[in-house]
């Protein structure tokens, strides 16, 4: 069940990103693309995204368990550190490359364009990196 | 700083990024848990028991939405070559590892729950990204 609602989930997430133009790498460089012609475009995507997200996390939070009964997962931490910095700081770098990030790549996958497959591999390749490296640490 | 009002959509955005909003309140309703790609996706990673089939079932739902926007064709506009775009994907990867997040993570889930950490990331992603652009433009023109 909770997997169904999962899919329902994505599939709608997609829709969303689709529909905001997310997908579209060019749009979002011309997002990032302050210094040019630039596409006020994403302010929207992410002023209507936290607008619905706000109430709805407020009221997930005020609830307590899921509507299937079980029990929310949220992130607890509230330290700020160097590795929050630098990784959103190379995951920045990487973005403004390529104009992909993690969700609209996976939809554009799924579109069958060939450019995000090698982009998503990449990726996959990254986290990978990010995991070994951190058994390694830890062993 | 010109707009661009040739590629300017307020209202498909904005009606795209409350879809977002709404699928992120559908996952944390139904499933308990944060809609963030890179976490989803980076989780699966360590495999654990229980743990697998939501991220699975999330990520199928990513990839099957482009057959229910038949009805709304994009047509993406990739300038990034096959280098930079490895280059590109391997540095998502990596950042949104150790970031702990990436834009739906932080910037949609993060920033709905007025998260500091989240906020200091999207921050941070946000002014690298257009730092990036600027810089590339540069190299490019």
């Amino acid at each position: 069940m909770s997997a169904l609602a999962a899919f329902a989930a994505g599939l709608v997430f997609g829709i969303g990103l689709i529909l905001s133009g997310m997908t579209d790498p060019g749009k979002v460089i011309g997002f990032l693309d302050l210094a040019g012609r630039w596409d006020p475009s994403l302010a929207f995507v992410m002023g209507g995204a936290i607008l619905v997200g706000y109430f709805s996390f407020a009221f997930a939070g005020r609830r307590g368990r899921t509507f299937l009964g079980g029990a929310l997962q949220l992130p607890t931490r509230r330290d700020i550190d160097a590795r929050l910095v630098a990784g959103s700081v190379v995951f920045g770098i990487g973005w403004g490359l390529a104009g992909f990030c993690p969700g609209p790549a996976l939809v554009a996958l799924g579109a069958g364009i060939d450019q995000a497959a090698l982009f998503v591999a990449a990726m996959l390749a990254g986290m990978f990196i990010y995991d070994a490296a951190e058994r390694r640490a830890k062993a | 700083m010109t707009i661009d009002w040739t590629h300017f959509t307020p209202w498909t955005s904005l009606a795209g990024g409350m879809l977002i909003g709404a699928a992120a309140a559908m996952l944390v309703l139904l499933s308990g848990r944060i809609a963030g790609i890179s976490g989803i996706v980076g989780g699966l990673i360590s495999l654990k028991r229980g743990d697998v089939a939501w991220r699975l079932a999330f990520i199928g739902g990513l990839l099957v939405a482009p057959l229910a926007m038949l009805f709304y064709p994009v047509s993406p506009r990739i300038d990034a070559g096959l280098g930079t775009l490895a280059l590109a994907g391997l540095l998502v990867g990596l950042g949104t590892s150790y970031g702990s997040g990436c834009t739906s993570g932080h910037g949609v889930c993060g920033l709905s729950c007025l998260s500091p950490r989240s906020l200091v990331a999207t921050a941070a992603f946000m002014v690298a990204g257009i730092a990036t652009v600027f810089v590339t433009r540069l190299i490019l023109v």
